[in-house]
């Protein structure tokens, strides 16, 4: 399997807060590749043969490639207005295809029975009609209108609320979601998986959030959020087929969703298929 | 009472599950173990020097073993809990507590490598978590035999509360849990009790639909 379009995308490969002088090893897309912080506090990264990768430092994370990106990495300004909480929840290795990750992430009926009496419960497991479109400007797929009661949906809510949701893919292994803010109304929680395809099954994911929070202490919120994905890691691992299947008919409609078959749609379209499956077996 | 707390250690589990399973109230203080590794500050090594959560306060008491916390919660509330009905009964306990620690050096370790990329011999720590799985499933076959359900009696005790979280945690090191049936029927039992709570990768038993009637531990419901 080539990588193909895949190839020229950004990944995360650290947080940048933990690089150091020492550096760190891992692997992206097959190729091992080596990190570290250099004496004047730039961040290289390089493959196993030396060749040095181009570098990018955004969201909390240190982001690479091995091809030649076209674009600079996605923006998210809502997580830079002042007054947020960058949460660095830190790295949870998946035995799971990338893709599959993020699609787990824009599903929301799963939320009753795998994240039971926290972000959903039973008997509220309607989720009601919302909007998804391929935004063709920003080549970025985007549910909006998204509403589900949740008993707490984040680590400041009291009670259950109804919340509101966005969810947002700006690059093929990473997802962006806002949520309504139980601490400040009108603004929106930003909450993001990002995530760095190690091989075509196996990925390590690296939850990042932009809170408006100031009185959770900073374990509490990466403790919920941990919570939240280690929830899914079981179900992302039995998964069958491994891969994700990009041919439409091939799976069960009920669990991909209307978010889920454009993004579905979205990376055929642009040949993104590291970590697909594009024949029915 | 104060518990020094991480969310997915199964060590910390053990006391959150049986204070619960007891109706003792405890007070939670979030340790940042990953990615932040506050259990190896200087504030926390004054409390326990081996660098290891759960560490339990109560009053001029700290404790940092899970048996030893296990211990103590089921003295305060019920000596049924405590397994020392006979002579022959208390020692299978104390084996089971101490089986418990090998669980977390073997299983927890696979976990730790697999899960957290913690540095380690993973097809080693897997071996050994095996090794362990295959002896507890020919405990459990015996107890069957013998008409009982836990590890030491035909009611729970602190040995199963010990040695439930590594188990049940065991395909979060890629550790299959579908070779050993009657592990799995006593994973089950021990889900079923009036009280259970959960933690991230065990989930409760979903009462409104059957389960499936093979290999289903672990999965959702
Ligand atoms: N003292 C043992 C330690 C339990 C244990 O291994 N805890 C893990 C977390 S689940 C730990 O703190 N490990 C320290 C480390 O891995 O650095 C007990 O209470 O059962
Ligand atoms: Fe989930």
């Amino acid at each position: 399997m080539t990588i193909g379009a895949m190839r020229d995308e950004w990944y995360p490969v650290g947080l940048r807060s933990k690089v150091d002088a020492n550096g760190q090893q891992t692997l992206l897309m097959g190729e091992p590749i080596r990190l570290h912080e250099s004496e004047g506090g730039e961040i290289v990264v390089e493959t196993a043969d030396g060749r040095r990768l181009p570098v990018v430092i955004g969201h909390g994370h240190v982001w690479t490639s091995l091809g030649q990106p076209d674009k600079p990495l996605f923006a998210i300004p809502e997580a830079d207005q002042p007054g947020r909480r960058l949460v660095e929840v830190g790295v949870v290795r998946v035995r799971c295809s990338p893709l599959r990750a993020v699609e787990n992430f824009l599903d929301i009926a799963h939320f009753p029975f795998v994240h039971t009496d926290i972000l959903g419960a039973e008997p509220h497991t309607e989720v009601e009609r919302y909007e998804v479109e391929i935004r063709e400007h920003e080549d970025e797929v985007w549910a909006t209108k998204v509403k589900f009661y949740q008993p707490q949906a984040a680590k400041s809510a009291a009670g259950g609320i109804t919340t509101d949701y966005m969810y947002r893919v700006p690059a093929p292994t990473c997802s962006v979601l806002y949520k309504t803010c139980p601490a400040r109304p009108g603004e929106w929680d930003v909450i993001t998986l990002f995530v760095q395809p190690l091989t075509e099954e196996l990925c390590d994911v690296w939850p990042w959030m932009a809170l408006y929070d100031d009185v959770t202490p900073m374990t509490d919120l990466i403790h919920f959020q941990q919570m939240i994905f280690l929830q899914d890691r079981s179900i992302l691992e039995n998964q069958i087929p491994r891969r994700l299947p990009l041919d439409p008919g091939m799976e069960i409609p009920t669990r991909a969703d209307l978010t889920s078959v454009a993004y579905r749609r979205w990376l055929k379209r642009h040949n993104y298929t590291y970590g697909a499956q594009l024949v029915a077996q | 009472m104060k518990l020094y707390d991480y969310i997915l250690s199964p060590s910390c589990y053990k006391v959150r599950l049986l204070a619960a399973l007891l109706g003792i109230p405890l007070e939670l203080r979030a340790v940042d173990f990953h990615p932040g590794g506050e259990h190896r500050t200087p504030a926390l090594l004054a409390l326990n020097p081996a660098g290891s959560i759960p560490i339990l306060e109560d009053d001029d008491l700290r404790l940092t073993e899970s048996a030893a916390m296990l211990v103590y919660l089921a003295s305060l509330k019920s000596s049924d809990w405590l397994g020392r009905d006979t002579a022959a009964e208390a020692a299978r306990t104390e084996q089971w507590l101490s089986f418990a620690q090998r669980l977390t050096a073997s299983l927890g370790g696979a976990r730790l490598c697999e899960m957290l990329l913690r540095p380690g011999d993973l097809a080693a720590l897997q071996a050994a978590g095996i090794a362990a799985l295959r002896e507890l499933e020919a405990a459990l076959v015996e107890q069957r035999l013998r008409g009982e359900r836990f590890l030491v009696a035909d009611r729970p005790t602190i040995a199963d509360i010990a040695c439930f979280p590594y188990v049940a945690l065991a395909p979060d090191g890629s550790v299959s849990l579908d070779p050993y049936p009657s592990i799995r029927l006593w994973l089950r039992a021990v889900r079923a009790l009036p009280g259970f709570i959960e933690m991230p990768g065990i989930h409760r038993l979903h009462e409104l639909k059957p389960e499936p009637v093979h290999g289903a531990e672990g999965e959702p419901a």
